[in-house]
């Protein structure tokens, strides 16, 4: 019905790899960019500064890590200690004098760097093994920016970051470090779903599927898991550093502790491993779920109807993310993106049931 | 080099890392019988230890009767674990089996200190508390038993899979489908490994409770516990006594030395390297068995 298929006959390769050859798809990119767009015209502040833009940013950390686990198939249980030197290295350029431009690209590049370390890892083991060993490394980062004091400002201090500009814009407004947060996830956004299409993106995949088989076919594993390290840590530095000054705006090493690597991965399970619409999706509702159950709770607590203690209240975000990402594993393992994605080959032959692909 | 203070930090290191062995106890017997990694058991560890305290602090029930209740509590805890939870996770990817783990570890977190208060509650065992003065050397009595409990379970563990029910543990470590063929109800034998993980997790919460107080910082226990499993082999106990020993006995002389130097938490650092270096030189382990993959 919405997604009608007919009247769309590819005659040439391009549009036949287009990223959405269906009309409807186009059509609701196109409302949803405009939406975004609108977004600080919209929404109250309050919204805007602590949802959409929360939301935004670690859609594109997802976006970073899909990249790596769900396309490239290697698990990564410590992408907030990348994050994590991303958002200092930048912190610490922009207070020398680097322009924040360059402050980002050194971010990421530092970030890539010490990135692939972790990947040096994942030159060895896989799997189960992979997990524990970024699992390590996180807690060895986090430890070396806390007890560096040249890196943290000393021990259990806050990092506030300078005021910069980007793009000859000052980044005080709400307004500017909105569009800022949405410049870069769009960029991120078009970047993943471009390289999936191309040579690269097949590459990693046929690395995840079995990487001796990919060897066999002539792509080296050993070089493309490096590379996939490094690009998703690029961009995960990049992110972190998008974080620190559009978001937190003092950074401290708590921020990127070992339980925001497992709510990102979280994040991109619970949206649908390696899909991009599924990163937007779970970080949504990792990120946002929570908070407003805990809000509707405290509404309904208001009125006495039943006893819920504050110290209750206070727990009920940690049990809700848990009993999500077990309900989430349990019922749908290819996360939200799944559920969107049947709901959508639902309408794309609708008033029939069944669809070829 | 003050030899005694060498010492003394060797020891008490040994007998922590025993009472580290007793959380990863938990993780080798599931690993070993159904190959999943339970990140979940620090926080097992953490529900026991509440058990046993809603038995012992709050109903006042004398502790051993606590400690009895809560192991008949954590092994049906356990079952019901593995029956609802992670048999829907067979010949799934390991990822979503490590998070599943992860988030039933969110969950019990929040459940815990959310129902029974955030404030750490303090388990007595009814042990003395006067530490015991061997020479000029000072051991930690709570400490000792929790060690002593440590060795015991793991020798428990070892004698249990020599009798009947443990061969049939062992046949279905080895593999799932000869073991079925042969009669053995593989997805029984799973459900005991996990009710005996929740044994080793009320042995676990008993002592760490007592030492530290029962609140969610327990979890934390995880850590080191899977320092130990890595390093002692994912499916070997034997790996689990000696792993224990030697990451207590360096988590405990390095920071010792090192932490006036550097300024503290050091612990943790040497506890990562011990993963780290482990799986870049011997991923399997000590004493673990050696994945051959098939193509």
């Amino acid at each position: 019905m919405f997604y009608r298929l007919s009247g769309i006959h590819h005659t040439r390769y391009e549009s036949a790899r287009a990223l959405w050859p269906v009309t409807a798809d186009r059509r609701i990119i196109q409302g949803l960019l405009l939406l975004a767009l609108a977004a600080p015209f919209l929404l109250s502040d309050l919204y805007l500064t602590s949802y959409m833009l929360p939301w935004l940013i670690w859609t594109a950390a997802a976006l970073s890590l899909t990249l790596l686990m769900g396309i490239a198939g290697q698990l990564h249980f410590g992408f907030a200690a990348v994050m994590a030197i991303g958002a200092y290295t930048s912190i610490h350029l922009t207070r020398a004098g680097v322009p924040f431009e360059l402050a980002l690209l050194g971010a990421g590049l530092m970030a890539a760097l010490i990135g692939c370390l972790f990947g040096a890892a994942a030159l060895r083991v896989k799997g189960l093994y992979l997990v524990m060993a970024t699992l390590a490394m996180q807690y060895l980062v986090e430890w070396t920016i806390i007890n560096v004091p040249a890196i943290s400002g000393g021990a259990q201090a806050t990092l506030s970051t300078p005021d910069v500009t980007f793009l000859f814009v000052p980044l005080q407004s709400d307004g500017a470090l909105y569009y800022t947060a949405l410049l870069w996830t769009v960029v991120v956004t078009l970047l993943i779903m471009n390289i999936k299409r191309s040579s690269f993106g097949r590459a990693l995949v046929a690395v995840r599927d079995k990487d001796f088989a990919a060897s066999v076919i002539g792509v080296n594993p050993l070089r493309y898991k490096l590379l996939a390290f490094f690009a998703s840590s690029f961009l995960g530095g990049v992110t972190g550093a998008v974080l620190a000054f559009c978001y937190y705006q003092a950074v401290t090493p708590e921020q990127f502790g070992f339980n925001v690597s497992i709510q990102l991965v979280a994040m991109v399970l619970v949206g649908g491993l390696g899909s991009v619409i599924g990163a937007y999706l779970g970080a949504g509702f990792v990120l946002l779920l929570p908070i407003v159950l805990t809000n509707l709770l405290a509404f309904v607590a208001q009125f006495d109807l039943i006893p819920i203690s504050f110290n209750l209240l206070s727990h009920i975000p940690l049990m809700v993310y848990g009993a999500l990402i077990i309900g989430v594993i349990l019922f749908e393992p290819l996360g939200l993106a799944k559920i969107y994605d049947n709901i959508r080959k639902y309408f794309l032959v609708w008033p029939f049931r069944h669809t070829q692909s | 080099m003050d030899f005694q203070f060498l010492i003394e930090l060797t020891i008490n290191g040994a007998l922590t890392g025993l009472m580290y062995s007793l959380v990863a106890l938990g993780i080798v017997l599931i690993y070993k019988s159904s190959g999943v990694p339970n990140l979940a058991q620090g926080a097992m560890v953490m529900i026991a230890a509440y058990l046993v305290w809603i038995f012992a602090g709050l109903l006042g029930t004398p502790i051993l009767v606590a400690v009895f209740l809560a192991l008949v509590g954590m092994f049906l805890f356990g079952m019901l674990t593995e029956r609802f939870l992670l048999r829907k996770m067979v010949g799934q990817p390991i990822i979503m089996v490590v998070m599943l783990t992860l988030g039933l570890e969110s969950l019990l977190r929040g459940i815990g200190p959310g129902l029974l208060g955030a404030a750490p509650k303090s388990l007595d065992l009814g042990l003395d508390m006067m530490p015991i003065i061997i020479g000029d050397v000072f051991i930690n009595r709570e400490y000792l038993v929790g060690g002593l409990i440590g060795a015991a379970m793991v020798g428990l563990s070892l004698l249990f899979f020599r009798t009947r029910l443990g061969t049939k543990l062992r046949a279905v470590s080895d593999n799932h489908i000869s073991s079925w063929s042969v009669g053995i109800s593989v997805e029984r034998a799973v459900a005991v490994s996990w009710g005996l993980a929740g044994i080793s997790a009320v042995a676990a919460g008993a002592m760490w409770g007592s030492v530290q107080g029962v609140d969610w910082t327990l979890t934390a226990l995880l850590f080191p516990a899977v320092a130990v499993v890595i390093l002692g082999g994912l499916d070997s106990i034997y790996g689990v006594l000696v792993a224990g020993l030697i990451v207590g006995i360096l988590g405990s002389v390095i920071p010792g030395y090192v932490d006036p130097l550097v300024g503290g938490g050091t612990r943790d650092v040497v506890t990562s390297l011990i993963i780290l270096l482990t799986i870049m030189f011997r991923p399997h382990g000590i004493f673990g068995r050696e994945d051959i993959e098939r193509v």
